[in-house]
């Protein structure tokens, strides 16, 4: 029953049905890292993905995974880069999941270097590890630490490869090149599986399975100019919302410091770890002035702010005056193309110059979602009871970017996303496996749960008219790009939420021209829109809340951080718009917790 | 693009390669008449998203835009190359573009190919490391820099399909010759020092197949966008079965 011109209602009682133990939405490194934990126990166990899983965006991740191997410095302590990355995420980050990431962290990257991922070494034969932003020694006290474990600049590459190679020895299940669009929820509201479909053929199937993994990534493009692939559409997070289940700090969204000027594509921190500088049209290395002791390693929002400002200021370089230079040309060819080699590719391709010759142009582009699906260090997702409790949902789990188990707060430090990804995809996988053999019961859903999951699918298929969804998306970028951007302020905010608010009525109306089966992208991106249009609205509406700045959420009028009132989460549901706030953890196991201190470098 | 004065804009003659297996029409060629920005040179992807938004029906395979991903291999203008990482400084010929599947896999739709042939020929050489060396998730096995160094060119491999598309003795034998490719991954494992499965991994290539029907046409270093060399690999692991057989 492919999807076809006659635009057919799809119904529960033909759907084809798939059943696994576990259903990973999802084929970058969370994705594979869960999948890779459940296939070695032997459950049945399927990674659905809409491109063939090296294509995921783990891929373009390039500088590192941050973690405290004692390779560099054999006194280093994950206690250190648990401090660095509370202080990172500006204090909302969980205390319990950073000391979880920090002090697992060391297992999982030997696992993957024992898999076979080609780190670069050192002298003694050991990983590589280099100077990322906002790392430093004995709790800030220490200076600058060298803790990112690099593959040379294709660090991504390098994991996503591996992660794939190991997954085919294991035996996984692959359903490449198929797009899930709604979760499936039975009458106690536990999920049980997924509707999706093949892509190459438009076939249909409800995929059934006592445990579903939402590993969807990002949703940079949500913005006008991101570093994200076009496949960062957010895909997880609106068909939790959708659900009903909340997102977590949406409003916090990363611009990395160093995308391409007029193309987005990143250079990696690593070209300041390895000595590289920010300059001003007159050559000022100006981060000297916004951050005196880690300069150019600031944390990431610190460095993105202080760009801006020297652009606002009149002190941009080019003829529009609209971004700054990155100088790698004092370090040598030697550095750079050795170290660098893959910065030095994309610099000549899309700034035409060779990085160890002149400064590559670039300007703060959107890079990570901090914010997201909120779950506890096992994966498992949470939502809010009416008394503001948290509560369990049974049989969902999100790891990744997706998620917001909460290590990264109001900012993440460069090379901790790899981390987080390997750190929790295999927990979300460890969780899953141990309550198999515990055992799990979950009531079978209703037809009428399926043809509620079947609802957008249907909606778009049988569109007779309306909507350009390619125009709605466009639009949709450009007022979230005007409207939080870097700095933000009220009067935008509430314009762009008004904006945002008339796309997605727009949205609900979009109309499926091409309506044949055979490998149609025009209906995987209709569907993606509305994705977008959640990830959107839950940002916006939660930007405009948190009346404070914090991380990367800077507001003129609320330019300062305000821990009376808002170190807490957000918390938001797209059924009623409404924003609610959440405890930060600050109990972690092992340590004393950081308590909030006044955030320089 | 009606946003840009009409000074600032030229019109690319772009050919697009269409075809539905389900419809009962032969494959042919679409053409548009795309419009883009004189100053900037845009990349081939940029061209075929323009060329969509005329007529979204058109099918092709894309993800990162930076040529890191491997998903938009395409033929243009004759010769294999990723889309987003081909400016059409490099590819246009007399104002004219031609864009085309990846030679020699079947067709899914348009400009979309099956890869299965070619992710099967990558799983027959065990990509993965196979090593009896201690391993206990406490520490890494050593390496040195030199012997990490012989990884690079081999590891970065995006499974774009360029390489093995545009080679004839796959085209000819694409059910035992295992294509550029995948020997190349199967020599990053060789090279290794970590894996100790080297026996095992040459034994599996002896046939008359599997490497020999490389002629070393070298096509498959001309087109590969990341700059790797599968004839050099090839020739590595044809040395090591020769030796083998001596």
């Amino acid at each position: 029953m492919a999807m076809n011109g006659t635009g057919t209602l799809l119904d529960a009682s033909t759907l084809p049905v798939k059943e696994f133990d576990g259903i990973i939405v999802g084929g970058g490194g969370s994705g594979m890292m869960a999948s890779l934990q459940l296939a070695k126990s032997g459950m049945t166990t399927a990674v659905v993905s809409k491109v063939f899983p090296t294509r995921s965006h783990t891929v373009s991740a390039q500088g590192g995974i941050t973690c405290s191997i004692q390779s560099a410095d054999p006194d280093d302590d994950w206690r250190w880069h648990m401090f660095d990355t509370v202080k990172g995420s500006d204090f909302i980050g969980d205390q319990d999941s950073i000391e979880y990431m920090c002090k697992e962290g060391p297992e999982a990257i030997f696992e993957l270097e024992n898999m076979g991922l080609p780190f670069s070494r050192t002298e003694e034969g050991k990983i590589y590890q280099r100077a990322f932003g906002g790392q430093s020694k004995d709790y800030g006290k220490g200076g600058q630490a060298e803790r990112t474990c690099a593959a040379a600049d294709r660090t991504g590459h390098a994991l996503l490869h591996t992660l794939f190679q190991a997954n085919v020895k294991a035996g996984t299940n692959f359903l490449s090149e198929w797009f899930a669009v709604d979760l499936v929820k039975n009458e106690n509201d536990q999920v049980v599986g997924v509707i999706a479909f093949e892509i190459e053929t438009g076939e249909p199937y409800f995929l059934k399975s006592k445990a579903t993994v939402l590993a969807t990534g990002g949703a940079g493009r949500i913005y006008q100019t991101t570093s994200n692939a076009l496949i960062n559409t957010g895909d997880g997070t609106g068909m939790a919302l959708r659900a009903g289940f909340p997102v977590q700090d949406m409003e916090m969204w990363q611009f990395h410091p160093t995308g391409i000027h007029g193309h987005g594509t990143l250079v990696t921190e690593g070209c300041r770890g390895e000595g590289g500088y920010l300059v001003n049209k007159d050559g000022e290395r100006f981060m000297e002035r916004y951050a005196p002791n880690y300069k150019d390693l600031a944390s990431r929002d610190v460095v993105a702010r202080s760009m801006f400002t020297e652009i606002l200021e009149g002190r941009g370089c080019g003829p529009d005056a609209d971004h700054v230079y990155l100088k790698l040309d004092h370090l040598g060819p030697e550095i750079v193309h050795k170290r660098l080699p893959g910065v030095t590719e994309l610099s000549k391709r899309f700034a035409h110059v060779d990085p160890s010759e002149h400064p590559i142009p670039v300007v703060p582009t959107c890079h990570y979602a901090m914010g997201g699906i909120p779950t506890n260090v096992h994966g498992q997702v949470i939502s809010q009871n009416p008394d503001g409790t948290d509560k369990i949902i049974d049989g969902l789990y999100a790891a990744g970017e997706a998620a917001c188990v909460s290590v990264h707060g109001g900012n993440r430090l460069g090379g901790n996303s790899l981390l987080d990804l390997i750190v929790f995809g295999r927990s979300a996988g460890l969780h899953i496996e141990e309550s198999f053999k515990s055992g799990i019961k979950m009531d079978d859903p209703s037809s009428d749960d399926i043809n509620y999951a079947l609802r957008n699918l249907n909606r778009v298929n049988v569109s007779q008219s309306g909507e350009n969804f390619v125009k709605v998306k466009k639009d949709l970028q450009k007022t979230m790009q005007m409207n939080f951007g870097v700095f933000r302020t009220e009067e935008l905010m509430v314009n762009g939420i008004k904006e945002v608010s008339d796309l997605r009525e727009k949205s609900q109306n979009i109309h499926l021209a091409d309506k044949s089966s055979q490998f149609n992208t025009a209906r995987v991106e209709a569907l993606e829109l509305l994705n977008l249009i959640e990830v959107a609205e839950a940002t916006a509406i939660s930007a405009n809340e948190r009346k404070e700045s914090r991380g990367a959420h800077s507001r003129e009028d609320y330019p300062e951080r305000d821990d009376d009132n808002w170190l807490k989460h957000s918390i938001y549901f797209s059924e009623n718009k409404q924003v609610s706030k959440r405890d930060v953890n600050f109990r972690p196991k092992q340590v004393q917790a950081f308590q909030p201190i006044v955030r320089t470098y | 693009m009606n946003s840009i004065a009409a000074s600032e804009i030229k019109t690319l003659k772009v050919s697009i390669y269409r075809y539905d297996p389900l419809k009962k029409e032969k494959p042919y060629m679409q053409d548009f008449d795309i419009d883009i920005p004189a100053e900037k040179d845009l990349m081939v992807l940029d061209v075929l998203m323009l060329a969509k938004e005329e007529d979204p029906s058109i099918s092709f395979r894309r993800s990162c835009r930076e040529g890191v991903c491997g998903s938009d291999g395409l033929n243009i203008n004759g010769k294999n190359g990723l889309g987003c990482i081909t400016p059409l400084s490099d590819a246009v010929k007399s104002n004219k573009l031609a864009i085309r599947p990846l030679p020699g896999l079947p067709v899914i739709k348009d400009l979309t190919v099956d890869m299965k042939q070619f992710v099967d020929q990558y799983k027959k050489v065990k990509p993965y490391l196979i090593t009896d060396k201690k391993v206990d998730t406490k520490q890494a096995i050593p390496q040195t820099i030199q012997e990490r160094e012989k990884l690079d060119g081999l590891y970065e491999c995006i499974m774009c399909g360029c390489c093995s598309t545009a080679c004839p003795s796959f085209w000819w034998n694409p059910d035992k010759f295992l294509g550029p490719a995948a020997l190349l991954q199967a020599y990053r494992f060789i090279a290794d020092s970590r894996d100790t499965a080297t026996d095992e991994r040459l034994e599996q290539l002896e046939d008359a197949f599997s490497v020999f029907r490389c002629h070393g046409i070298m096509n498959c270093v001309s087109v590969c966008p990341k700059g790797l060399n599968p004839t050099k690999a090839i020739g590595e692991i044809k040395k090591m079965l020769v030796k083998r057989a001596l």
